[in-house]
């Protein structure tokens, strides 16, 4: 899976590294951003209030 | 094979990741949220002092300031009014139709223990006799912890205007602090209750 993504990200060495972090850096920004703020409300972890 | 079997490890080895960040999301991601609203709430308080009760205050709003000595010199959150998710997320939150702080009844507040900022993650620790101080607009009003109980998720009459006695009428001014209990755990429910010791009227700046 990784490799494949390795095998088609642009250019040489360098290009690729730039690549790889960018693609880190977009996911890590959904996932904070957008899937866990969506998801928290909906796992019940801290309920607090009787009734 | 070994590339399936490549695969499914790969996959293993996100999932676990994503759910370390998950956990640190859970902990500051959501506390930053918590502490951005409570500099508007606590902001709102100070530019609203008065000299007499503001009466009910409307859903989002700044109710007062609460302070608990026992968890530290510096403790202090905005209660907002209401206890729906959005407004538990700001702060403590109020239930509406509960006594105003002060007030003859139950001023009843809820806090989250282990996610957005935690305001009530260690109210375990309050002992009887500690003071938990409200400051609202118009003055400061100080109760004392009378006891603590663990409870179900469906024994509402703790938030009664006399805590445990359903439909009595109250004569006494009185406060229940409640949050989840086991931490990390939406099973049981901790309870603080408290009476109203002493009231203060504040200078208006």
């Amino acid at each position: 899976m990784y490799a494949f993504v390795w095998r088609h990200l642009p250019g040489n060495l360098a290009a690729k590294l730039v690549g790889t972090l960018l693609l880190l850096v977009l996911a890590g920004l959904f996932l904070w951003y957008g899937l866990f703020p969506w998801l928290e409300p909906r796992i019940a972890l801290d309920e607090v209030t009787v009734g | 094979m070994r590339a399936i079997l490549r695969t499914i490890g790969e996959l293993s080895i996100t999932l676990g990741v994503v759910l370390l960040l998950f956990c640190a999301y859970l902990l500051w991601g959501t506390s930053a949220y918590t502490e951005r609203h409570q500099r508007i709430l606590q902001r709102q308080l100070v530019a609203e002092q008065a000299d007499k009760p503001l009466g009910k205050v409307e859903l989002g709003g700044a109710v007062a300031l609460i302070r608990i000595p026992r968890l530290g010199a510096s403790y202090k959150y905005a209660i907002v009014e209401g206890v729906e998710d959005e407004h538990l997320r700001q702060g403590p939150g109020h239930y509406p139709g509960s006594a105003q702080p002060g007030e003859i009844g139950n001023f009843v507040v809820s806090g989250h223990r282990t996610t957005y900022a935690a305001p009530f993650n260690r109210i375990d620790e309050l002992k009887k006799g500690d003071p938990i101080v409200v400051d609202a607009r118009e003055a400061r009003y100080t109760y004392e912890v009378t006891g603590t109980k663990i409870v179900e998720p469906t024994e509402v009459d703790v938030i009664e205007p006399v805590p445990g006695h359903p439909g009595k009428k109250a004569d006494k001014a009185v406060i229940t602090l409640s949050t989840c209990h086991p931490e990390y755990s939406a099973r049981q429910r901790l309870i603080v209750f408290g009476s109203l010791t002493k009231t203060e009227e504040r200078d208006v700046i």
